[in-house]
């Protein structure tokens, strides 16, 4: 057979793959249980210890910076939510209108356009702002808002716009039909249909602007340091073990949102399975 | 019957219809996100075109700097094309972009030489598989970028894991200088962008019916053959859509060679930054800025065409 | 193919009558597309009248600018006198039973059919007793707790029509009520909306790619091709008497042959076919021009086949048998003339009266009554 001679292909890229993409992740987890500063030496006497996440506890600076990011990345991800819902749904579902091109391609463009340039060009934007209509006043949380939102909602507006594409557009047009309003027709039909995408939406902007440090910098002002470029900063220095309990902390967060989503949608999934038997016996 | 009406009548009446059916809530809620992208991602390309064209200022006040030089620029309405010039005839610019453009090139193709196989193996696994594969996929691409390059560092170092295990197993006898060279930046790259490059590609992989390679199979074409000549074509959207999404990115990649890059080749994301942040001139970040887009212009273009067909396709 | 036997008036006839939908002069472009060109129909309270042609004749396009989600290029809709012009789906006395059924994938079977009269306000009360009355008409009660994706396809297309139902409208809009339905589900449905629509005294108007679905529906058919009404009439009218060469090819089987008008009298015409050895000769007359390029149809089950030449000097042919299909209650037989034109004949395989078999390659002899052929110009 033919086959065993390439058979080894996948699984060996699988393998490799996903060992590529995870033992840097656990050294980082593994080290930062480490008592030596010197990261990458396991100091095996005092090891496993949690000091370094006492250390974290109690460093103002980064406390600070993950308030703010989190204040940020709250406002952002609601913000792109909301833009980023319509967009899908117009996309989706308004058909042809004029300049339906132009915001199809200002919706695309985000999602790949380098960090550099956006955050420079907005950066441009809120000076040149600022100094013909005085808004905004300077540079902080508002102004990397601004910048979170404008790349966020892409996502959002593509996350959306697949969602009602996999629904009937005569399901509206059902509920219009039979007496409901657009704005009864929204609350009640799409609102519920696409309301897993809007929440996935939100919690990947939130990631977004949580994790953003490029556009931030740009457009960040004095007094407003987010958690990334704290983080940079101290890791443009070295490996530090601080970091490394930060990031094993934000890994487990992300892991355990992963892994329950992961588990909801099999459980899902089994359901319609055992529904789809239900309905083929009814015929 | 009087439905038949005079021309004039027929015209009011569709005049009536229309109002009666304008309706504010459609035009609002195109014109909201419209308004807001046009605000914040087209109108800065143009601010920044037009700043590119300006000239620096050079003694700017450490405190005010950003003020007074734009209050200076807004009154200069000259065109100033020299910034442009500079970076054609410094080697440095040209250099940069050349080199950008080659570390993008290469590592997109190395997230689809391994992303490919990735992709293809998630799409034929058995659901339950399947589902925890692609779990696994999406993971880091929650978890921040910053830190999962971060990562690399403590293994690449000198002292890093890598070079103390080979230490210690006596292989070499001093450290191999991983960091800051290509091999790092091409590492952190892939690694970085490898989910990008795998969830089109699955995206595509996972709608390809069975039933064709049995097909093919049965006509005669060997598991090779039937996926040079049927699954391979047929995934081209999908390697089409992955390679931008890596290689657009990547061209104006900032952190990655800023954290694992080689000290005597600058990628363009840290030229602009540098020229940006270290050196004050706008104009020419502004420039290297507009430049970087000319370059990617076409690639994002093909993007956009990719999603919408894609987009198309779905409905 | 035989409509169930109506005893019902033919509103249509009477001329004093004012029709619940009048449709007039309406056109749909769509870009240089001419979905729907210069329809006009009336279509009366009670009636089943089916729109029947093939995908992109604008069948549906018509239904969708009754139920309001397209507006007319030009003309105009009227629906129980009133002016459709401007008014919105969810402001119209119709209701409409989708093609993909679109059951609201995230409301029980309950929820689905509530939706329409939560729309009018009305105390969930009266709702819930309405929402179970016509759950019960279409057989659905028990299964009101239900999800859409826990139906099979025929409890859908039940729910489906009872949610259009449920708020009694005066018209109610199928489009292709039952074309996600397998055959055998589809003919037992077919009689079920039939004593549903008589039980409720709804007006249906039907979509439908489907013939036999029209003729067993309809009390009328308006027979569409590219944008236009080429014919309406009863089933019977569409079968027997075709108005056009397309009608008489879309509707059933038929064999088509051209030729020329050699006598034209107001009680008989005859028809010279250059495909056949002798004339057609038709029992009704013909409003065509003298020398006039005409179609002869004749349908398969009218002619007989014989091993004797037929003693007559027109309506008849000779072939040889190419084919025969055996369909259990019938055969068809495809008879090849002697120029190479197939012509399709069936007979039924219940008396051999004659006591003849035919088989492949026999020569035989086809005829017809004068009362068979239709013969037209259009």
């Amino acid at each position: 057979m033919s086959r065993s001679r390439t058979a080894w292909v996948v699984p060996t890229a699988l393998a490799f793959g996903f060992a590529f993409l995870y033992v840097p992740i656990l050294a980082m987890v593994v080290f930062s249980f480490n008592n030596s500063r010197l990261v990458t030496v396991w100091d095996a006497e005092n090891s496993p210890t949690l000091k370094w996440y006492g250390a974290l506890l109690h460093n103002q600076q980064i406390l600070e910076a993950a308030e703010l990011s989190l204040r940020i990345a709250v406002l952002n991800a609601t913000g792109a939510a909301v833009l980023g819902t319509m967009v899908g749904l117009v996309l989706a579902r308004f058909g042809q209108f004029r300049g339906r091109t132009l915001l199809s391609a200002l919706t695309t463009a985000p999602l790949v356009m380098p960090e550099v340039i956006t955050g420079l060009s907005l950066l441009l934007l809120f000076v040149a702002l600022e100094q013909s209509i005085g808004w905004p006043a300077g540079r902080g949380v508002t102004t990397i808002t601004i910048a979170h939102i404008t790349f966020s909602m892409s996502y959002v507006a593509v996350i959306v716009q697949s969602r009602l594409s996999g629904f009937d557009d005569a399901l509206e047009e059902a509920a219009m039909d039979l007496g409901a309003r657009p704005l009864t027709v929204f609350r009640r039909i799409t609102l519920p249909l696409i309301f897993p995408a809007i929440l996935s939406g939100w919690l990947l902007s939130f990631t977004l602007s949580w994790d953003d440090l490029v556009i931030s910098q740009f457009v960040a002002g004095p007094g407003s340091t987010t958690l990334p470029m704290i983080i940079f900063s101290k890791v443009r220095l070295g490996v530090t073990p601080d970091i490394n309990a930060l990031a094993t902390l934000m890994v487990l967060v992300v892991a355990l949102g992963v892994i329950g989503s992961t588990l909801l949608l099999q459980r899902q999934q089994k359901r319609l399975l055992r529904d789809q038997q239900l309905a083929a016996a009814g015929d | 019957m009087g439905c038949l009406k005079s021309r004039g009548g027929q015209r009011l009446s569709g005049v009536l219809a229309r109002l009666r059916q304008w309706r504010p809530g459609r035009g609002l809620v195109i014109a909201v996100p419209m308004g807001w992208l046009l605000l914040f991602f087209l109108a800065p390309f143009v601010i920044d075109f037009k700043i590119s064209l300006a000239q620096v200022q050079v003694a700017i006040p450490p405190y005010t700097p950003m003020f007074e030089w734009v209050q200076d620029k807004a009154l200069a309405i000259r065109l100033h094309w020299h910034n442009y010039a500079f970076l054609f005839t410094d080697s440095l610019y040209i250099r940069s972009y050349i080199y950008s453009l080659q570390v993008a090139a290469v590592s997109t193709l190395f997230c689809l030489l391994l992303g490919y196989p990735m992709a293809y193996g998630i799409a034929r696994a058995e659901p339950a598989t399947r589902n925890l594969l692609l779990m696994l996929v999406v993971l880091p691409f929650w978890t921040s970028f910053l830190l999962r390059v971060y990562a690399w560092m403590g293994l690449l170092r000198n002292n890093g894991l890598i070079n103390n295990a080979l230490l210690s197993l006596g292989l070499i006898d001093t450290p191999i200088q991983m960091m800051q060279t290509d091999f790092s930046v091409y590492i952190g790259i892939v690694y970085s962008y490898l989910p990008f490059m795998i969830l089109p590609l699955y995206t595509n992989l996972e709608k390809h019916d069975n039933t064709l390679l049995e097909a093919a199979a049965d006509l005669g074409a060997r598991p090779v053959t039937a996926f040079l000549r049927v699954t391979l074509p047929l995934s081209l959207p999908g390697i089409l859509a992955g390679s931008l999404l890596v290689f657009i990115p990547v061209v104006g990649e900032y952190v990655i060679p800023s954290l694992l890059g080689r000290p005597d080749q600058l990628m363009i994301g840290r030229v602009l930054s540098d020229e940006f942040f270290a050196n004050r001139d706008w104009p020419v970040a502004s420039a290297v800025a507009i430049l970087m887009l000319v370059f990617l212009l076409l690639p994002i273009m093909l993007f956009q065409r990719a999603q919408q067909r894609n987009a198309a396709g779905q409905t | 193919m035989s409509a169930p036997a109506r005893s019902k008036a033919e509103p249509w006839r009477d001329a004093g009558l004012e029709p619940y939908v009048r449709i007039a002069g309406v056109s749909k472009r769509f870009g240089d597309f001419t979905a729907v060109d210069e329809v006009s129909l009336d279509i009366y309270k009670g009636e089943i009248f089916c729109l029947l042609g093939g995908s992109g004749c604008g069948k549906t396009t018509l239904l969708r600018m009754l139920a309001g989600f397209e507006q007319p290029s030009a003309g105009q809709l009227f629906i129980d006198g009133q002016d459709m012009a401007g008014i919105a789906p969810y402001e119209r006395p119709v209701n409409m039973m989708f093609q993909s059924y679109a059951l609201f994938p995230h409301m029980t079977v309950f929820g689905n059919v509530a939706f329409g009269l939560q729309q009018e306000g009305l105390p969930k009360s009266q709702i819930a007793s309405r929402v179970a009355d016509i759950l019960d008409i279409v057989r659905m009660g028990e299964f009101a707790l239900r999800k859409p994706h826990q139906l099979s396809g025929g409890q859908r297309q039940r729910v489906a029509l009872a949610r259009s139902l449920v708020k009694r409208p005066k018209l109610l809009l199928l489009d292709e009520p039952l074309g996600a339905l397998d055959r055998k589900l589809r003919e037992h449905t077919q009689f079920e909306l039939i004593s549903i629509q008589e039980q409720l005294g709804v007006t249906f108007v039907v979509v439908t790619h489907d013939q036999e679905e029209a003729m067993t529906l309809a009390s009328r058919i308006g027979v569409m091709n590219r944008g236009k009404i080429v014919q309406i009439g009863t089933p019977h009218q569409i079968y027997e008497f075709p108005a056009t060469r397309f009608v008489a090819d879309f509707i059933g089987s038929v064999n088509l042959f051209e030729g020329q008008l050699v006598e034209d009298e107001s009680d008989y015409v005859r028809v010279a076919c250059p495909q056949l050895p002798v004339p057609v000769y038709v029992d009704h007359g013909v409003s065509a021009a003298p020398d006039a390029s005409l179609w002869v149809a004749i349908r398969p089950e009218k002619i007989t086949l014989e091993r004797q030449q037929p003693d007559s000097r027109d309506n008849w042919a000779r072939g040889v048998i190419k084919d025969i299909a055996y369909m259990g209650d019938m055969s068809i037989f495809v008879v090849l003339l002697p120029d190479g034109r197939e012509v399709r004949v069936t007979a039924a395989n219940v008396a051999r009266k004659s006591g003849e078999t035919f088989t492949w390659d026999d020569e035989v002899y086809l005829s017809w009554d004068a009362s068979s052929p239709v013969v037209g110009s259009g």
